[in-house]
């Protein structure tokens, strides 16, 4: 069990290490454009969209800095940090959580 | 696959926040119920998997990119209600923290992702495993094909909430308020580019998990106990000579 845990964090962290090569990765995701490029694709923005789209704004939105320079060193680092946190915060809640609840 | 804000109107969205707060609390209480201590480094590690798998991007052929959820190896490694509770707070933290995902659409990409996607990759797992030996090849097969009809399933589940947004949302002159493709679209669109390409990734990445952990250690899948629990429910019971 300890292995087996253990050998997967592993293959987790080898994952977070390479998770900036899906920057290369150009491409839009279906149903999830900006206004921008609805705008460029319909010719018009539809209102409700446009509405709640800007409802939140997200501290490290895209996973990026805020006003973070577009180098490719600095979003991979963003990205990187991203999945650190990322991997912390959800592994450390449900591990908390979980031994709280848990039977033995 | 993680809706945005803006996408999914009120009707929707709201319908879904409808349908998840009891599934997380069922959710909830059946993990709390059922979880064992030393099961809980690998639902901490899930949750962890989950967050990183679906960040990991990739290019599919014509131009789009997306990436593999791991919902279906965590939906058979620990139960389908583990799975709901792990990939939910994965979302959840993307769409608060990362902006992947909306904050009125989370219940919605919650359910698509981290309900359809772990209860069919479980039930799926089960059937096509039948009553096969735990170590048996056949279950790595299932466990491939059960990664690959979750996300499909998934994705299925998407396009159709897209798509009766302008059935559902527009102005008496008929310009769509939110996504303003109709199900003719969103459905093809979605489906094609998991089956032809995420979530044949799923499907790797579940059986590869799988076959490793088939290989180290079964007793920590769901539903499977091991020798020595098994040993001490022999014990528990009189011997009748």
């Amino acid at each position: 069990m300890e292995k087996i845990v253990r050998n997967l964090a592993i293959g987790l962290l080898v994952l977070i290490i390479l998770a900036p090569l899906g920057l290369l990765a150009v491409g839009e995701t279906f149903g999830e454009w900006g206004p921008e490029e609805l705008q460029e694709k319909l010719g018009f923005v539809p209102p409700g969209l446009e509405q709640l789209s800007g409802l939140w704004n997200a501290p490290m939105s895209d996973y990026a800095f805020p006003g973070g320079g577009e180098s490719m060193t600095v979003s991979a680092a963003a990205y990187i940090l991203s999945g650190v946190i990322g991997a912390v915060v959800c592994g450390g809640l449900l591990y908390v959580v979980g031994k709280k609840v848990a039977k033995n | 696959m993680h809706i945005p804000d803006g996408y999914l109107g009120p009707y929707t969205y709201i319908a879904f926040w409808i349908i998840m707060i009891p599934i997380w609390y069922y959710a909830g209480k059946k993990v709390s119920t059922e979880l064992r201590s030393r099961q809980v480094p690998l639902l901490a590690l899930s949750a962890a998997f989950s967050f990183v798998i679906m960040m990991f991007n990739v290019p599919i052929p014509g131009g789009s990119t997306g990436h593999a959820v791991g919902a279906a190896i965590i939906g058979i490694v620990l139960g389908p209600w583990a799975a709901v509770i792990t990939i939910s707070v994965a979302l959840v933290l993307q769409a608060l923290m990362f902006g992947d995902g909306g904050i009125t659409a989370v219940a919605a990409n919650c359910f698509n992702m981290g309900v359809v996607m772990p209860f069919v990759a479980y039930y799926a797992y089960k059937l096509i495993s039948g009553n096969s030996e735990i170590t048996s090849p056949i279950r790595i097969i299932a466990s491939a094909i059960a990664g690959y009809l979750s996300l499909t399933m998934a994705a299925t589940f998407t396009g159709i909430e897209f798509g009766i947004q302008p059935l559902l949302h527009h102005t008496a002159a008929g310009v769509p308020l939110y996504m303003p493709y109709p199900l003719s679209i969103t459905v093809p669109a979605m489906v094609l580019e998991h089956v032809l390409g995420f979530s044949i990734l799923e499907a790797l990445i579940t059986a590869l998990i799988f076959a490793y952990i088939q290989k180290t250690d079964t007793t920590i899948l769901y539903g499977e106990t091991s020798e020595e629990q098994k040993n001490k429910m022999r014990r528990a019971v009189p011997i009748e000579v």
